[in-house]
């Protein structure tokens, strides 16, 4: 067994939320600096361009992308030679993110559903964890923003809808979404499962690096069409009327039940923030 | 034709009459934040005939909840939030002077509706760039409902601060109309 010492999961989650909130990937820049090229309306044009330098602002000088800096949805494949010592394992994230969203000055948007008073600092996290051959412990940790995230879906269809069902749900979802998720969007995709696991699935589908298709060539067709048909709706940047209302569709796919045929989306927006590190 | 029109608070009746959907604004002057439990609070004090803690008059509300400042920048990445969640209550606020709102994403019919009753409209402002609309904002102060953190009522002072005109005074509506052209 390889000891992990909790202390060291805080710190590693400490920074992931810094990281996230100021810095975007590779993968994201590289889309929008694509959809800048292929936007045509210039309000769409100017949208970009404006997104970009916000990127750059946030980069130098070490803000917040966007304010709302989410809540932290953090996955975790637990290799299962690792032995956590030095504390409580889901504790030792809490903390990570309660540093993380103190001391880099990131806004606390944890609150209770009723009488909507902030918990304030941002905890608890919701964190997914899976265990996994190997003595690693990876973590992927995804700020997700209220916005986006209030224009998810799930559905359970008749089997008879078929292929073609899924589609054109996805496609009415994004169009009735509008400007409200902040486009140009990340469309997460996920089909299968039961009730509970498919929207883990839509919201793992974002988690797959842009550009990066599904590797079932049926799915990866899917994907192509999906984006075409959402990027003729003409939401365009921020539901201004664009070329391009979304940077990527992501599906995934699960077997489910006989009798079911369940499906989810879930929206992210521009500010595609996720961080990967491997303890 | 759009048009790029400097805008400066407070705001009369001529000047809103003037904004057209797809208008390019820059505001400069005061302009005050508040999101959904600000606007609750609010909404519940008009209902009860008490006085409100700001005077809305000529206003402008922007939907934000900022990040934290940080030490030596006057005000956190500020981007705007999604409107649609203000819908209940803005046509109230419109009732007694509100002249502006900005953030974004759709407003429901009857919104657009008191904007064109009241002479108010609405102005995004792009969603996600909080770092870069900080930037337009000089001076900010806490003047109302502290207790609310992010969601408190700040006075912000705005220079150039960047939007463009969704829906104005006549029912027209960027959204709508930016997406028919652009459909295929």
């Amino acid at each position: 067994m390889r000891e992990v010492n909790t202390k060291k999961i805080t710190e590693v989650v400490r920074k992931m939320c810094i990281d996230s909130n100021y810095y975007l990937t590779e993968d994201v820049l590289k889309a929008l600096d694509e959809g800048e090229k292929k936007e045509e309306s210039p309000v769409g044009k100017e949208v970009f361009q404006q997104l970009k330098e916000n990127i750059r602002i946030a980069r130098e000088e070490q803000v917040a992308i966007c304010q709302d800096t989410g809540l932290a949805v953090v996955f975790v494949e637990l290799g299962q030679e690792v032995q956590i010592v030095g504390g409580d394992f889901n504790e030792a994230i809490h903390e990570g993110v309660r540093q993380g969203y103190k001391d880099g000055y990131l806004r606390k948007s944890s609150c209770h559903p009723f009488t909507r008073v902030n918990t304030k600092d941002n905890t608890p996290a919701i964190i997914h964890l899976s265990l996994v051959p190997g003595d690693k412990i990876k973590i992927v940790l995804a700020p997700k923003g209220g916005g986006a995230e209030n224009m998810s879906m799930v559905a359970m269809l008749s089997p008879s809808e078929g292929i073609e069902g899924v589609k054109n749900r996805v496609v009415e979802w994004v169009k009735q979404s509008g400007s409200n998720p902040c486009p140009p969007v990340v469309v997460g995709v996920g089909v299968g499962g039961t009730f509970e696991e498919v929207a883990l699935t839509a919201k793992k589908a974002l988690l797959r690096p842009l550009g990066q298709k599904n590797p079932d060539p049926q799915l990866a067709a899917m994907e192509e069409e999906l984006l075409t048909r959402v990027n003729n709706l003409g939401i365009g940047p921020q539901g201004l009327g664009g070329r391009i209302t979304a940077l990527a569709v992501n599906v995934e796919l699960i077997p489910c039940h006989i009798a079911s045929f369940p499906m989810a989306v879930n929206l992210n927006c521009h500010a595609h923030r996720h961080q990967e590190a491997v303890i | 034709m759009s048009q790029e029109i400097r805008l400066k608070t407070p705001l009369t009746d001529a000047d809103v009459e003037k904004l057209k959907a797809g208008d390019k604004v820059l505001i400069t002057g005061v302009i005050y934040t508040g999101r959904d439990a600000a606007h609750k609070r609010l909404f519940d004090l008009l209902k009860e005939g008490k006085p409100l803690p700001i005077d809305l008059k000529g206003q402008i509300i922007y939907y934000v909840g900022p990040a934290p400042a940080k030490p030596g920048h006057p005000y956190g990445s500020a981007g705007p939030t999604t409107s649609g969640r203000m819908d209940a209550y803005s046509p109230k606020l419109m009732e007694i002077g509100l002249k502006g709102m900005i953030g974004k994403g759709m407003r429901k019919k009857e919104v657009i509706e008191a904007m064109k009753k009241y002479k108010a409209v609405y102005l995004a402002a792009t969603g996600g760039a909080g770092a870069l609309l900080a930037k337009a904002v000089k001076k900010a102060e806490t003047v109302a409902y502290e207790d609310l953190g992010p969601e408190a009522i700040s006075r912000l002072e705005v220079v150039d601060f960047p939007a463009i005109v969704v829906n104005d005074t006549k029912g027209s509506d960027l959204y709508q109309q930016g997406m028919e052209q652009y459909a295929r």
